[in-house]
């Protein structure tokens, strides 16, 4: 191709002046400030902590020490300031490279003071708000009696919560399988089979689980009344599996959209037929993708199970709110959410996991 | 007769005719290259060829059978027609070795020990055989597509489609790959192959064809096609291959 004159054009564009190093010294006053209000904050809280305690020494170390953590973040914002000096001394001696990296270095230091800062404010303002008008947060929520008395009856509770999730998500993986090979069924002949399936996971997306229970654990006993005798949990283990498989089956569906069609032009062209390609190709690929949403829905059920107190079964929230109205304190609610919190967190930092562990692989790849 | 025929094929996708009435006849043991632009229709006419893709028009004939249409044993006619993909489309969850058995063990019952032996000797043969054990993302994308053309060849294939092959390879990795292609073909294995790299289609191919929005403009020998073409779009088309270097 023949060179185009004009195209580049130097008169156009100007060497730029060499940058000047970044202003440190007000971004130092600024952490400097926030560092304080946090320090005064934390140390109205512990007071407050203190005081709630009727001066008790565990209150009282454990105010000293956040007092204590909250004084940390004068130490960067202090060498924020040092840095700030550094920058106008090399400046002013001429030194504009190593003054950019001073100045670069006192912002970094200052920003550390003052994130740590903000993070000191909002602990503050967290203990202040548990611990003021006479600790009513504290009483209503964090009842350290009320959750002692109510302990054991509600761990009872949750064991329910927890077979409960574990029974309707087996089913769910089997029902969802079944619904998600009704909706990828081919041709005429599988048409009226995916519109079944099609209509069963939009109308049970639809409808609020907390209906559905309601409907099913109120309503199977009424319209078939040998259920009578059942357990009602085997009736919310109903209601959580008719819920859940639409979400799971839609889960499967994705899964299995989501490899690429040269794997099945692949397989389909080395004489593999439909369903050899589905289990030796697609299915080993899609499982791997598929577990992270599987196990985001096993922890919503899981959580899910504290809608089956609207049917008076005797599961955690069911109790904790028995005991609520006995305690006139709402600690035993608190409790239940805590038990959720144990065993929800784990999960879902393991769902991270594969998910990081899935895309550092494809990075890498 | 041709082991090949392809007689006025057709396909649409919606309004848009990507094949407008193609032939071509391979005879046995003969490289046939389709050459031309992106999207003038060679990809999708080798998919037609082992019907990845179904015909809208005309028939394919392999060994005077009809290929197209309604109640063809498509995996059966899928043993004998391989095929080799431009992006390889190995399977990322199989070591190298299982890519390669898959299809002999699963398809056509060759008991495992036996596969394997095959499956290895193959991979020797390409220099692949430490790779083995390796799954396809450790691989480069010149290995891959040895691999590919592997696992297409232990199928024992009577005619070989490659889709462009060496479109996506590192130009330092062109080159082994088409020394297999190269030692297939004086081997005597039938090819139909989609190819950008001209200087290769001029050695081993017996006929190219320069198709040109779904039509075939020009065929016969590569000395007539590349150093006396007939038609104006052949003409434009290789000198401006000629200007990236390609030939």
């Amino acid at each position: 191709m023949t060179s185009a004159p004009g195209l580049v054009r130097d008169d156009l564009q100007p060497a730029p002046e060499p940058s000047p190093p970044q202003q440190v010294a007000n971004l130092a006053v600024f952490a400097l400030v926030v560092d304080l209000f946090g320090i005064a904050l934390v140390v109205y809280g512990a007071k407050l902590l203190r005081d709630y305690n009727h001066g008790h020494v565990l209150a009282t170390l454990v105010g000293a020490l956040l007092v204590l953590i909250s004084l940390y973040p004068l130490w960067p914002t202090i060498q924020g300031f040092s840095g700030a000096r550094k920058r106008s001394g090399l400046l002013g001696g001429g030194q504009l490279v190593a003054a950019r990296r001073a100045a670069a270095r006192g912002r970094e230091d200052a920003s550390i003071g003052l994130g740590y800062g903000v993070a000191a404010i909002i602990v503050g303002c967290l203990m202040w708000l548990a611990l003021t008008n006479q600790g009513a947060v504290a009483d209503t929520f964090f009842r350290v009696n009320a959750w002692s008395q109510s302990f054991s009856q509600a761990i009872q509770g949750f064991w329910i919560n927890i077979w409960v999730a574990v029974v309707s998500f087996v089913l769910v993986l089997i029902f969802g399988l079944v619904l998600a090979i009704m909706r990828m069924l081919p041709g005429r002949a599988g048409a009226p089979l995916r519109l079944i399936a099609t209509v069963y996971c939009d109308v049970f997306r639809a409808i609020p689980a907390i209906v559905t229970v309601l409907l099913v654990v109120f309503g199977v006993p009424l319209a078939f009344t040998f259920t009578q005798t059942w357990n009602s949990a085997y009736l919310g283990v109903v209601a959580l599996t008719l819920t859940y498989s639409a979400y799971v089956a839609e889960v499967y569906r994705a899964g299995l959209a989501s490899i690429h069609p040269s794997q099945t032009a692949a397989a389909r062209s080395l004489g593999l037929g439909y369903a050899q390609t589905l289990r030796a190709v697609l299915v080993p690929q899609a499982v791997r993708r598929m577990v992270p949403p599987l196990l985001n829905d096993f922890i919503s059920l899981q959580k899910d199970t504290a809608l089956l107190s609207i049917a008076a079964i005797p599961e955690v929230l069911t109790v904790t709110k028995l005991w609520e109205s006995k305690l006139f304190t709402l600690a035993p609610v608190t409790l239940a959410a805590v038990f959720f919190i144990i065993i929800t967190i784990p999960q879902a930092r393991f769902v991270d996991y594969l998910v990081n562990k899935d895309a550092a692989k494809r990075a890498g790849g | 007769m041709a082991f090949l025929e392809i007689k006025d094929v057709r396909k649409s996708y919606g309004d848009f005719e990507v094949l407008k009435g193609v032939s071509i006849n391979v005879e046995r043991h003969e490289v046939v290259c389709l050459i031309g632009a992106s999207g003038s229709g060679k990809s999708t006419l080798l998919r037609c060829v082992n019907q990845l893709e179904e015909v809208n028009g005309g028939e394919i004939l392999i060994d005077g059978d009809t290929v197209t249409g309604a109640g063809v044993d498509l995996n059966r006619l899928r043993r004998d027609v391989g095929i080799v993909f431009q992006s390889y489309n190995l399977f990322p969850h199989m070591s190298v070795l299982k890519n390669v058995m898959l299809a002999p063990t699963m398809v056509a019952g060759v008991n495992g020990k036996e596969a394997k032996e095959k499956a290895m000797a193959l991979l020797e043969s390409v220099g692949m055989a430490e790779k083995a054990g390796s799954y396809p993302d450790m691989l480069s994308g010149g290995q891959q597509q040895r691999v590919a053309i592997v696992r297409a060849l232990a199928m024992e294939p009577r005619i070989m489609l490659l889709d462009e092959i060496t479109a996506a390879l590192d130009p330092e990795l062109v080159g082994d790959v088409l020394e297999i292609v190269r030692q297939l073909a004086h081997d005597g294995l039938t090819m139909l192959l989609a190819t950008h790299e001209m200087g290769f289609a001029k050695e081993v191919a017996s006929k190219v064809c320069f198709l040109e929005q779904g039509a075939i403009l020009e065929m016969g020998p590569p000395k007539d096609i590349f150093e006396n073409p007939q038609e104006e779009r052949t003409q434009q088309f290789l000198s401006r291959v000629v200007k990236s270097g390609r030939l």
